[in-house]
């Protein structure tokens, strides 16, 4: 069985994937204002980091991780309306690159379980 | 086995460790998270080899050809002499040729380098002056048979390291260096691909460097500059832009005012911002090379609003000049 990462078309369907998706966060005035790293490596890297995960591909981020990546923005306000927005972008971006209903079904699920992690709930 | 030179220190790579859980076992403190090639927080430089090809999986090219690798994914294949990727030591020591005003603040500077010293056009260095003032400036010239770089200093009111170059540094005085850093060069992708390059004050400087760089390697696709000042004595290298203008038919030039701004201007100058001029100039930016360079905010916003008409991450360059702009 191949893994959701995998399906998904791996590393591949993680750079089809990064532009798009980081053009709808940085459209969205609710989130905008949390990105706004300059380095430019370093912001391509970190969308990487989140696709690649939400996508079910390799990594070794723990819940505390998480946790500790986004307590600074949950300090700055980060809360439910706002993953809620990642989340409907990240749906967004699937759809767009015509990727079948159940896979995009099933990388939502694997953000969702992040939830309580990245608002440090 | 392989033995890691790190900060003057060796220290032996196990059997199929990685460079990163060598320095970790250490007890150095080496930056990391994911530890799978992934998060690239824990990204260092191979000084005198190659890395494994594939512990440069996922780096930018331009990062790639600095010698940058992920140090979670480097099992050496030899010995392997590493270091930090801002390598800002002072290990060269450069001896002025030259010096020439280029309009009334902006000195060209030209300096003869060690023979050891690589670089690539767009790139910086650090310098250090006589009473241990360090600042970091850009390489406009590309490199050459004769060994020298050139630099365009702004002097800057009350700029202790801009003053000491304009009024006390002399020709054949020596001048401590660093190697050649950061990732703003030209990176011929494809030669087809359109280019934007968009500065601001000396911000022009890496901007010069990286368009001789791709007019020498035949680039083919429109290269397009934009350099902004507040008034036309602002600006400099009008002329020999102007003259590649007439000698290359794929380049065009902007040099635009955002000051005050009249009719004589009108003939040579856009009125405007350069980056909001260069915005306004095309209606979408799908699949351009752009680099921008100059001031932090400038370059900050340009590289949203560039992305959002459709540059793609891995194709966009800055170099934002933090140090010219700090109160
Ligand atoms: C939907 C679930 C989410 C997942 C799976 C996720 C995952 C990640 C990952 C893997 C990183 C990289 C961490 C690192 O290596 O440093 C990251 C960083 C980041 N995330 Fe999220 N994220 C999620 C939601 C959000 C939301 C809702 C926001 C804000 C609206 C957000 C904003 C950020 C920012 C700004 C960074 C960079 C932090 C830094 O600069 O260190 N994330 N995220
Ligand atoms: S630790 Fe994440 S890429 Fe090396």
């Amino acid at each position: 069985m191949d893994s959701l990462y995998e399906k998904l078309g791996g590393e591949d369907a993680v750079n089809s994937a990064v532009n798009i998706f980081y053009r709808k966060v940085l459209k969205d005035e609710t989130i905008s204002q949390f990105f706004n790293d300059t380095d430019m490596n370093k912001q391509i890297a970190k969308q990487k980091a989140f696709l690649t995960m939400a996508f079910g591909g390799p990594n070794n981020y723990t819940g505390m991780d998480m946790r500790k990546a986004h307590a600074p923005l949950v300090k700055k306000g980060l809360n439910e309306s706002h993953f809620n927005a990642v989340a409907g972008h990240l749906q967004a971006t699937l759809e767009e690159l015509g990727v079948a209903a159940d896979l995009v079904k099933e990388v939502m699920v694997v953000a969702g379980s992040t939830h309580d992690d990245i608002l440090g709930l | 086995m392989a033995i890691l030179n790190y900060q003057q220190q060796d220290y032996i790579c196990q059997e199929n460790e990685t460079v990163l859980d060598t320095l970790l076992r250490e007890n150095i403190a080496i930056a990391h998270g994911c530890r799978q090639g992934v998060c690239q927080s824990c990204v260092m430089l191979s000084v005198d080899s190659n890395p494994p090809k594939n512990s440069q999986h996922g780096l930018r090219e331009n990062q790639q050809q600095q010698h940058h690798f992920l140090s979670c994914l480097c099992i050496p294949e030899q010995n392997m002499q590493i270091a930090d990727i801002e390598q800002s030591d002072f290990v060269y020591e450069f001896k002025v040729l030259a010096k020439q005003m280029l309009n009334h603040n902006t000195l060209l500077l030209r300096l003869l380098h060690d023979d050891k010293f690589t670089f690539k056009s767009g790139q910086f260095i650090n310098l250090k002056s006589v009473d241990n003032v360090t600042r970091s400036y850009s390489i406009s010239n590309t490199p050459n048979q004769q060994h020298y770089i050139e630099l365009q200093i702004r002097l800057l009111e009350n700029g202790r390291f801009s003053g000491w170059v304009h009024n006390d540094l002399k020709i054949g005085d020596n001048v401590p260096a660093s190697a050649a850093l950061g990732g703003c060069f030209y990176n011929k992708k494809r030669s087809q691909q359109q280019l934007l390059l968009v500065g601001t004050g000396s911000g022009l400087a890496p901007l010069y460097g990286i368009l001789h760089d791709a007019l020498e390697q035949n680039h083919e696709g429109t290269i397009h500059l934009f350099h902004g000042g507040r008034k036309a004595e602002d600006l400099y290298l009008n002329d020999e832009l102007t003259q590649l203008v007439i000698e290359n038919k794929n380049f065009h030039y902007t040099p635009c005012i955002s000051g005050d701004y009249n009719d004589e201007h009108r003939s040579h100058y856009s009125q405007g911002r350069a980056n909001e001029v260069a915005l306004s100039a095309y209606s979408n930016l799908n699949d351009w090379q752009v680099y921008l360079c100059g001031h932090p905010e400038m370059v900050k916003q340009m590289q949203t609003q560039v992305f959002l008409k459709g540059v793609n991450l891995d194709d966009i360059y800055i170099d934002a000049f933090h140090c010219l702009y700090k109160k």
